[in-house]
């Protein structure tokens, strides 16, 4: 069979992708005017930090995807690895949007988000002062300084991994070799996605923002909710290149197993939503319940039970069946709307703290997020473009070419 | 059940044991059976079996766990028996989603394990013919069931063709019987008293 090693970027994908990044910088220089420059910028800051940490998070559990499959010697996903690989390179332009967004936010002053920087209420609150040891804007910046870098430099690591064998063979003993380093590099980035994603960072970026409360769900909550996001973009990316004619070895099985991928994670992510819910609704602390208050009662009422319905109630009915994990049509239908019912998900983690009273979703939001799909078009079909498709020397390639479900 | 004639064919190899399938279909021979020693990817889909409705037992097990759940525990504590648990109103859903939950993979669970074993045909004390022991061993064993047509010399020599290293044939119960291997000998003593 013959390959087509390379992609060509179509001139629509690249019209497109341009246009949806236009139409982020539009949004973010109205929204600036608009909400940014008086001293009350929280209705900018919290769109800015919501969609930057939310398709940081999206392509960077593509790498935890690709990070783990290696570490678990799972060869099923060779076919499509330089997918998750390229989606995975976006994690460098968000990482540094995101960056400069959060030091704005803890250094600029115009927004009162973080209310742990405020060291005159600090200093007042029992509460606030013993966190206050991992809530400060040093820690804050180290952390994260740390977190976004060693994302970028491993997964530059790993990646670099992936190419360096395209023009040679391996022989048995050194596919060996390369098998173990590729699992020793991964496994350095599972343990780091251990100490941020799975825990650390969305306490840090997310939940101090309100400071008083806490749940040990959250950090799990939020990966499962980003995770499934993330297979489902990678999953668009596979089906977009398969309909241009590329990826020749992906078939169905590989489609359904991507599928169980979004089902089974999608149920992960209710169990972790339901368990954080009902301690807190059954205890009835109102130390706890006050985050629930406006999102269960409140003005957030909506957006919790369309939560559930697109992230819980729609995987689970549409993908319980075989025939259609495996159709192209329900599959990308179901993508998109995973890829939006987390973006909403995090929408309410978010805004339900910053404005407790009312819900400001307009196209202020949309026009951001926008921007962000728009650069991640750009930068994985420009890596998909440099590299070719499929990692053809791989030890692993033939298992996943014959890969059966 | 009733005893019927077979001829039994054993394989060494997967890919041998793939084509002979394939050829054996073609020729328009009755495969009864395939055993072999592991479970064996696309095997089915080359003997022509319809995919198993094991799933959507399984479902309707589930749901009927879900409907049996809420049903139960709502009747009985907005209805039959309401009791106050701190504050909590009488229909309070959020608390019964947990029991909901287990009942609906219990029900699901061991319906779809009663379900198998009653398509397997597997039960304590339920035995059934073994065409040749070594298919639990390393022999892919293929069995093709003999109707009132079909030569069994020709069929020897067919499968021989197709690299089927053990022939043989058999006339054995195709039902279950109950008893057990080393006391009851009365199945493999009757093995012989009658033709399909």
């Amino acid at each position: 069979m013959s390959l087509k090693e390379h992609f060509e970027i179509p001139g629509r994908f690249k019209q497109w992708s341009l246009i949806l990044m236009g139409i982020g910088v539009l949004s973010v220089v109205v929204g600036y005017f608009m909400y940014g420059s008086d001293h009350q910028g929280n209705r900018f800051w919290s769109t800015m930090l919501h969609n930057s940490v939310y398709f940081l998070l999206v392509v960077n559990a593509a790498m935890f995807f690709f990070c783990a499959t290696t570490l678990a010697w799972g060869g099923w996903t060779l076919v499509f690895r330089r997918v998750s690989e390229a989606v995975s390179a976006s994690v460098i332009p968000i990482g540094i949007i995101t960056f400069v967004i959060l030091l704005c936010i803890v250094f600029g002053g115009k927004s009162t988000i973080y209310e742990w920087l405020d060291k005159d209420v600090v200093n007042k609150d029992e509460i606030l002062k013993g966190k206050s040891g991992f809530l400060n804007p040093t820690f804050f910046v180290i952390w994260s300084t740390l977190t976004i870098g060693l994302w970028t430099i491993l997964g530059i690591k790993m990646r670099q991994l992936s190419r360096e064998i395209d023009d040679t063979p391996l022989t048995i003993e050194d596919g060996k070799k390369y098998i173990f380093k590729n699992t020793v590099w991964s496994a350095v980035y599972i343990v780091w996605f251990a100490l941020t994603v799975a825990s650390t960072v969305p306490w840090l970026w997310l939940m101090s923002i309100n400071a008083h409360w806490f749940s040990t769900m959250y950090s799990w909550y939020t990966f499962a909710s980003t995770f499934v996001a993330g297979i489902a973009l990678m999953t668009l990316f596979v089906i977009y290149l398969k309909n241009r004619g590329y990826l020749e070895y992906t078939n169905q099985e590989h489609l359904h197993d991507l599928g169980k991928f979004q089902f089974a994670f999608s149920i992960f992510w209710t169990y972790l939503w339901f368990s954080q819910f009902m301690l807190i609704w059954y205890a009835n602390i109102s130390e706890e319940t006050i985050y629930f208050k406006n999102r269960f009662e409140g003005p957030y009422q909506g957006i919790f039970y369309l939560n559930l319905v697109i992230n819980f109630l729609a995987p689970l009915l549409i993908y319980m069946t075989r025939t259609s994990k495996r159709n192209y049509a329900t599959v990308t239908f179901m993508s998109v709307a995973l890829l939006f019912g987390h973006w909403l998900d995090l929408y309410q983690m978010v805004f339900g703290s910053t404005f407790k009273d009312h819900v400001p979703l307009n196209l202020f939001d949309f026009g951001v997020a926008a921007g962000f799909v728009g650069l991640i078009m750009w930068q994985t079909g420009n890596v998909l473009s440099k590299f070719p498709l499929v990692a053809k020397n791989h030890p692993f390639l033939k298992e996943s070419i014959i890969h059966h479900t | 059940m009733a005893i019927k004639k077979f001829v039994v064919g054993g394989f060494t190899d997967e890919p041998v044991l793939f084509e002979a399938v394939k050829k054996v279909r073609k020729a328009g021979y009755k495969i009864h059976d395939v055993y072999t020693p592991m479970p064996i990817h696309g095997l089915d889909k080359a003997m022509g079996l319809r995919d198993t409705s094991l799933h959507t037992a399984g479902f309707i097990y589930g749901i009927t766990g879900t409907t049996t759940a809420l049903s139960g525990i709502g009747y009985i504590f907005t209805n039959d028996w309401p009791l106050n648990f701190g504050g909590k109103p009488h229909f309070s859903l959020p608390a019964w989603i947990p029991i909901t939950f287990e009942l609906t993979v219990l029900f699901a669970a061991v319906g779809m394990v009663l379900t198998f074993c009653y398509l397997c045909q597997m039960a304590p004390f339920v035995k059934k013919h073994h065409f040749s022991l070594r298919s639990t061993d390393d022999l892919f064993v293929m069995v093709i069931e003999c109707t009132s047509k079909t030569n069994e010399a020709e069929l020897e020599g067919f499968l021989a063709n197709t690299g089927a290293i053990e022939i043989n044939t058999q006339h054995a119960e195709t039902g279950w019987w109950l008893g057990r291997y080393d006391k009851d000998k009365k199945p493999f003593e009757q093995k012989n008293t009658a033709i399909a």
